[in-house]
């Protein structure tokens, strides 16, 4: 079963939705002992990062997702401030992220932008995938994908990188390191692209 | 590269569909849930839900309805009407909404936006502006569903707004609502200037071609819509249609 991780942020509802429809079963979980047996895990996340920090942390969720994550490699996919959360920091608040995959979490430069609208980068947007990951099979990158955020994440190492997207800069639209997958757009928000994703995502298997 | 946004807007009235001309005889044009669906299949790139009662009958808005709305939507959904509190938008929001759409409340008190912003984030907060041409030039604004005009002046409002911090500013023009005879780029080129956040267009697209001039001149921008996709023909037949991926290719 695949687990999506409930701690108080987040469009759960409709990620349920499009793994009910795919006749994948999930869960949504809210406490430590239920997470055990989920074989991946998805983690949503929406609004600002220490908000969603400090969310995760009171939910009592923090140290087992470590567990599972780090030790156990138990496949995880972050959405959104779900992937921000990685992150060792961000420029949006003050808390520790979860520190999965090395890098911080920035601020778009809006010198960088050529006109009009600045922030929030929203809407539909193309990604270029480099990697030729499994996780993007079938998956339309011109079509791409529904973004709304004026953060980004900024690895510290470009192998983490997983496919890139621009606005005003190139920046990773998603990460990766072995099982552990962040996505900055929206699957569950962006049609059949974002459902043949999640698909992918729980078909995906890992050496 | 980023696209610029097709939005349909649908008007909920006594529960069920319609679409006005000038925010006046609402038609009736079918079942919420069931047009929901059907843009799904269409793929539309946002879907934008306002109550248009709410206010107007000085009560809060449908849960029941915007959960309904919300586990069907597979696009961004943005829900407005009869939002007035920091604990409304949240609700909504955890709901399943991605975008809370607020006017009466915001234009009496703009720091709302603030309040709501902090508690769902920013990006989440959505301004919608009444707006009818006035006599001799300039705008006006209204709220109460275009009942009453406000004392603000449009143009220091979206100011305002713009230094307190919004995700979207949605612009609706009240004569050109139903008619189907273009956007009021005017309109549009006052709000572009005076805000820096992604602003939206309604009101008057009757065609394609009114689309594509929009995103002609303003290179990424909020196209929305009522009439367009809810009418098919000289005769207004209720037919809900979105342009296909070629046909909106065709727009950029």
């Amino acid at each position: 079963m695949i687990g999506i991780v409930d701690y108080g942020s987040g469009n759960i509802q409709a990620i349920a939705n499009i793994y009910k429809r795919l006749n994948i079963e999930c869960k949504i979980i809210n406490n430590p002992a239920e997470l055990e047996s989920a074989y991946k895990l998805i983690l949503p996340g929406v609004g600002a990062f220490d908000e969603c920090m400090k969310q995760l942390l009171e939910s009592g969720l923090k140290d087992k997702l470590d567990e599972l994550v780090l030790i156990k490699k138990t496949p995880i996919l972050g959405i959104c401030i779900g992937m921000h959360i990685m992150a060792d920091s961000s420029e949006e608040g003050n808390l520790k992220g979860l520190g999965w995959i090395k890098g911080k979490v920035k601020k778009f430069d809006i010198s960088r932008i050529q006109s009009k609208p600045y922030l929030p980068h929203m809407g539909w947007n193309n990604i270029s995938d480099n990697n030729n990951h499994k996780i993007f099979d079938k998956v339309d990158k011109e079509q791409g994908f529904y973004f709304v955020h004026s953060y980004y994440y900024d690895c510290d190492e470009e192998k983490n990188v997983l496919s890139t997207c621009h606005y005003g800069i190139n920046f990773a639209s998603s990460i990766y390191d072995h099982h552990i997958f962040g996505m900055q757009f929206h699957p569950e928000k962006s049609h059949s692209n974002g459902i043949q994703l999640l698909e992918n995502f729980a078909k995906l298997e890992l050496c | 590269m980023l696209r610029s946004r097709i939005i349909p807007c649908l008007l909920v009235h006594n529960k069920g569909l319609v679409k006005t001309v000038n925010f006046k005889d609402p038609k009736y044009v079918g079942d919420p849930i069931n047009a929901v669906k059907i843009f799904n299949e269409k793929e539309v790139d946002e879907l934008m839900v306002l109550d248009i009662d709410a206010s107007k009958e000085n009560r809060g808005p449908d849960f029941n309805l915007i959960k309904n709305l919300a586990v069907e939507c597979r696009m961004p959904f943005c829900y407005g009407g009869g939002v007035s509190t920091v604990e409304q938008a949240k609700k909504i929001i955890s709901l399943g909404a991605e975008k809370v759409a607020l006017s009466s409340a915001i234009i009496e008190n703009p720091m709302l936006c603030k309040e709501i912003g902090e508690a769902v984030g920013v990006q989440s907060v959505v301004v919608v502006l009444d707006v009818r041409r006035k006599m001799l030039g300039g705008y006006d604004l209204y709220t109460m569903n275009g009942k009453k005009k406000s004392k603000r002046k449009l143009k220091e409002f979206v100011i305002e707004l713009n230094k307190i911090g919004v995700g979207e500013i949605i612009v609706n023009s009240i004569d050109n609502d139903g008619k189907m005879l273009g956007y009021d780029i005017e309109l549009a080129e006052i709000i572009r200037d005076l805000c820096d956040t992604p602003i939206t267009i309604l009101g008057g697209a009757g065609n394609l071609e009114h689309i594509k001039s929009l995103i002609a001149k303003f290179k990424v921008i909020g196209a929305a819509a009522g009439s367009l996709f809810v009418f098919k023909g000289k005769y207004k037949a209720v037919l809900i249609n979105y342009p296909n991926r070629e046909e909106k290719t065709s727009l950029y």
